[in-house]
């Protein structure tokens, strides 16, 4: 299996090609059945629907690919499984929309109507990336902060305090730097 | 029976009564857990959506401080912890390359990792009905979401699409479970945040379904599901244009209650809807399906 890091620099195969190369999944087993947008909890609520997506993979015409990568799709599946549980060909599709997200973000192809959940993502790894586990109250300080929602919620925080559900510290682990040398690692250099 | 147990980080925060629950329960029904020491955030969604390689590093490094510390049978109560875990573990098992690239990152030994098991792995019909001292007399809607029966390659359920294993130890436990619609449809999970409209839908549609069978509560083995049909019923009660008290119950509680443990060990105190039973509610819609 190739390195997911690869794609940050030049483009020439296909999508279809860079998705299956690092997630082994072909977007050319489909044979547009559509269950996985029948069972897709949020199907109503994308600009393409899942069997639309591979549909799109498999034709590969000039900017399907830039279609697929700058949909609001990608970022509103829930990666419930829904889709890859009842697909007769068995493509995993929440793997593929992993590997879409990825590359989306990387090429800065994001949806404007993804911006909220990418702020959230960057949050949510970054209180990981500070203290190893997931401090709650961090992560919806920083979250507010990157998106100005700052009333969000403001009802909810205070019943949730008092209820003991929120701790005001992080209970962060022994062996930060483990984490910290994980995420290093990890991260990818930019082209 | 010897457990590790991975937590999660919910389970010390907003979800903490599940944790407590659990821990109340275990002693009784013969379940001996000890923790992973110093484990780590499982990455969750975040990690998933944008980075591959994170995605298993942050698991695996829990996997491989769990074979250190000689567990071979690890409980995850969190469903979405345990999809987390159960991928990383099969992808590792499968890719020898990934696994000493993965190994390398996390500058650990990485061997065949322990056996991960969820919540109605652990729980047995038998254990619970012959230590139950206060039925729970209550009809119930289990509801199992997205991660116990998918995907199905993982899952240990035997029927994915219709699951059984929660209704039978409910039953155990004294509780009638309806029969329902929406066992295993997703209830928004990590878009609680940022997509809050969506949620309140999605759960909406979950909630709606277990009132029409006239179930009394649903009960749950996942966090962000109870996040979902409880800390954010006032979203889903505004969305719907109408206010819904059903209470939504982690399972080890609803166990708990019928092992006659008291409801503030069980963390009964720190739902959003409280924890009461309206007297036989009957359901709107036919119960044979």
């Amino acid at each position: 299996m190739s390195d997911s890091g690869h794609h940050s620099g030049v483009h020439p195969q296909t999508l279809a090609d860079r998705v299956e190369a690092d997630t082994g999944q072909s977007a050319f087993r489909c044979y547009q059945c559509g269950k996985c947008t029948a069972g897709c909890p949020l199907a109503a609520e994308m600009d393409l629907a899942p069997h639309q997506i591979l549909r799109l993979l498999q034709l590969d015409l000039p900017d399907t690919g830039q279609e697929v990568l700058a949909s609001a799709a990608i970022w509103l599946c829930l990666t419930c499984e829904t889709c890859v549980s009842r697909c007769p060909q068995e493509v995993d599709l929440p793997r593929i929309m992993d590997r879409l997200r990825d590359e989306s973000r990387e090429r800065g192809l994001a949806h404007p109507k993804a911006k909220d959940i990418l702020a959230f993502h960057d949050a949510f790894l970054g209180s990981i990336a500070r203290s190893g586990r997931l401090h709650e109250v961090g992560l919806i300080a920083a979250y507010k902060l990157k998106t100005m929602h700052l009333l969000q919620d403001v009802a909810v925080a205070p019943r949730l305090m008092a209820r003991g559900k929120l701790a005001p510290l992080p209970h962060g682990i022994e062996d930060r730097g483990a984490v910290a040398r994980i995420f290093a690692k990890c991260r990818r250099e930019k082209p | 029976m010897k457990l590790g147990l991975f937590p999660g980080c919910s389970l010390e925060g907003s979800s903490r009564e599940y944790l407590e629950s659990l821990t109340a329960i275990a002693p009784k029904l013969g379940l001996e857990l000890t923790e992973v020491p110093d484990w780590n955030c499982c990455g969750a969604t975040a990690a998933h959506s944008l980075n591959a390689k994170l995605a298993l590093a942050l698991p695996a490094r829990n996997l491989a401080l769990a074979e250190r510390a000689g567990i071979t049978d690890l409980l995850v109560p969190c469903s979405a912890c345990y999809a987390r875990l159960m991928a990383t573990h099969e992808e590792l098992d499968r890719d020898e390359e990934r696994k000493r690239e993965i190994a390398d990152i996390i500058e650990l030994p990485l061997q065949a990792g322990p056996k991960i098991v969820s919540i109605l792995d652990v729980l047995s019909t038998d254990g619970v009905a012959g230590r139950v001292s206060r039925p729970f007399a209550h009809r119930v809607a289990c509801y199992y979401g997205c991660y116990l029966t998918r995907p199905p390659k993982l899952s240990t359920l035997a029927r994915t699409e219709d699951p059984r294993e929660m209704d039978d130890l409910v039953r155990a436990a004294g509780a009638e479970p309806v029969a329902w619609a929406f066992k295993t449809e997703c209830c928004g999970a990590g878009l609680s945040i940022t997509r809050t409209d969506l949620v309140a839908e999605l759960a909406g549609r979950v909630l709606d379904d277990a009132e029409r069978r006239g179930a009394e509560a649903i009960v749950v083995a996942c966090p962000m599901c109870h996040t979902n049909l409880d800390l954010r019923r006032d979203a889903i009660d505004a969305h719907r244009g109408r206010r819904s008290r059903l209470p939504v119950l982690y399972l080890t509680q609803l166990i708990g209650l019928a092992l006659g443990l008291d409801e503030r060990a069980l963390g009964l105190h720190r739902h959003h809807v409280p924890v009461r039973f309206r007297p036989d509610p009957q359901p709107t819609v036919a119960q044979e399906i």
